[in-house]
């Protein structure tokens, strides 16, 4: 009776994804206007110092990567934990399932989606650290720069989904994001260099995905003098958070609203 | 029953210890607007969304269209509507793109813009879904449910929290879909909405169903007393009974020998408001 294509039901999906991502100010402004201004204003206030990791770079080369890895951070499982808590508590996530439209239909909208806006704020940032801050885009690496990406994108998007578990309303829903990520990016060198950071601090952040993610991106980035190539060690562990994302995600997201 | 859209035997369900529905019998035909009427907490939404495939039950048998919800394949959601009793629109799309959406989850959906005409909202097709009213809201709702042109719709408390003029527009939407040939289960507490919409009525209190039957019949309305009110010095007087014509013309009879006015004279027949209460709370005080 139905002869619906899984793949275009999946496009048709993303670009209606796509169309209520860019039309909502708030997911505009945090996801793409809030990253453009970190990478300003660390450049500004910290521009034309050298920070003393990786045999000595220019700030300018130290936060380019490092807001980058923010923006892929914030376009995934920020974005993605915010939105899907609103859409559930709204009725909208229950009233999708009393459709024919499969569920994996419905995810994959949402992680595509985000991947895109991921893809694009990379190339955005690296577009505004190459014309305002000379910092150079390393097109020889780019197939390894978008392997991480992707590998990235996916957990970070894995994880943001198994977070709306933990979220029980949507006023909770900013709070609990900010409250893991904020110390987080502190933590593991996304806000301030890592040669400030007491080596307890660096420890205590190589327990979490996102200071791997960021050594990782860093690393086919901009190796500095050091010539580091690709760290598998670092990408596998993104990866396993990622896994281990996915199964709370399969075992603990809800679609009918928590409140009420 | 080959005319059986609904079919329910025995349903059981419960929440721990908690027994929210208590073993009902249900069916609904082909083409009817079925109204299942109870207080809040009375087992109606636990009811409905068992028959929409959220919920599993705990004993019973349970028919939709065929199948068992709990088993409803993408065939099955074809076939089944589905408004919610609160959902939110997407704020951010418009009234078209919200219908055309939906349209895209179905193989065979109706156009958009007959389905934008049906409800009733043909002025506000680009205008975003933030800026419509509650009733032009809840008109989408139905909109969308209907979208896939299926058999069934379910309509769980559709005007709950609507002022006078948004629930009117609603119920306008709502008898649009008997024309449609349109099998509708709508739960509702209020009595007026079933006796304005449904053709058969069943009122269940807590989870257990305490009477059947259509809007004019429910409860053996024909039987219930009559009241006659009147005001008798300032005093208001209310009187039951169930041989309304004689004592009506002993009273009149009395009052105009006596050279008496009676006030706001009244005599009115019990309404379904009335069976209802009475049911329900003989139901609680048990």
């Amino acid at each position: 009776m139905w002869r619906v294509n899984g793949l275009a039901l999946f496009a048709h999906q993303f670009r209606y994804d796509q169309k209520v991502f860019w039309r909502n100010p708030a997911s505009v402004f945090f996801t793409v206007a809030f990253p453009v201004v970190l990478l300003l204003i660390f450049a500004t206030v910290f521009g034309g110092q050298t920070v003393s990791v990786r045999g000595g770079i220019a700030t300018d080369a130290y936060y380019v990567p490092a807001i980058i890895t923010l923006a892929v951070i914030s376009a995934t499982m920020q974005s993605l934990a915010m939105s899907l808590v609103i859409a559930r508590e709204d009725g909208r996530l229950k009233r999708g399932r009393g459709t024919p439209m499969p569920a994996w239909v419905f995810i994959a909208g949402r992680v595509g989606n985000s991947a895109i806006v991921a893809l694009m704020m990379f190339a955005l940032i690296a577009a505004i650290g190459r014309l305002l801050y000379g910092v150079a885009i390393p097109w020889g690496r780019l197939p390894e720069i978008v392997l991480v990406l992707v590998v990235g994108a996916a957990a970070f998007s894995c994880l943001g989904i198994a977070l709306t578990a933990a979220i029980p309303s949507q006023d909770a829903a900013a709070p609990i994001v900010n409250a893991l990520l904020l110390p987080l990016y502190f933590l593991s060198g996304v806000f301030i260099p890592d040669d400030q950071l007491p080596s307890g601090v660096i420890h205590f952040a190589d327990a979490f995905p996102i200071r791997h993610f960021f050594e990782a991106f860093f690393d086919v980035y901009d190796p500095g003098s050091t010539g580091a190539t690709l760290q598998w060690g670092d990408l596998a562990i993104v990866a396993i958070w990622g896994v281990l994302g996915l199964l709370l995600a399969t075992r603990y997201f809800r679609w009918t609203p928590r409140g009420g | 029953m080959p005319d059986s859209v609904i079919s329910i035997r025995g349903l059981r369900k419960s929440y721990g210890e908690f027994e929210a529905v208590r073993g009902i019998d249900l069916e609904v035909e082909k083409g009817e607007v079925f109204a299942f009427l109870g207080p809040n907490g009375a087992g109606k939404t636990t009811t409905v969304e068992i028959l929409e495939g959220y919920r599993k039950r705990s004993a019973g048998e349970v028919r939709v269209l065929g199948e068992d919800p709990e088993h409803g394949d993408r065939g099955w959601r074809e076939r089944i509507g589905i408004v919610l009793q609160s959902c939110r629109l997407d704020p951010y799309l418009t009234v078209r793109e919200s219908l055309g959406l939906y349209a895209g989850y179905y193989s065979a959906p109706r156009p958009v813009d007959e389905v934008i005409e049906l409800v009733g909202l043909g002025g506000k097709a680009d205008d975003r879904t933030g800026g419509l009213s509650g009733g032009q809201q809840r008109r989408l709702d139905v909109g969308m449910a209907l979208i896939g042109d299926p058999e069934l719709l379910f309509l769980d408390e559709p005007t709950t929290g609507f002022d006078p003029s948004a629930r009117r527009q609603a119920w306008e939407a709502i008898a649009g879909l008997r024309d449609l040939g349109k099998t509708v289960f709508l739960t509702t507490h209020y009595m007026d909405e079933a006796q304005r919409l449904a053709d058969r009525v069943t009122i269940i209190a807590r989870g257990e169903i305490v009477a059947r039957g259509t809007p004019d019949d429910l409860g053996d309305r024909e039987s219930l007393p009559t009241r006659i009110s009147y005001r008798l010095d300032g005093e208001q007087v209310e009187a039951e009974t169930t041989n309304p014509v004689a004592d009506l013309h002993e009273l009149t009879g009395r009052a105009v020998e006596q050279g008496l006015d009676l006030e706001g004279l009244e005599v009115t027949r019990p309404n379904l408001e009335d069976v209802y209460l009475s049911l329900t709370a003989e139901e609680a005080a048990e």
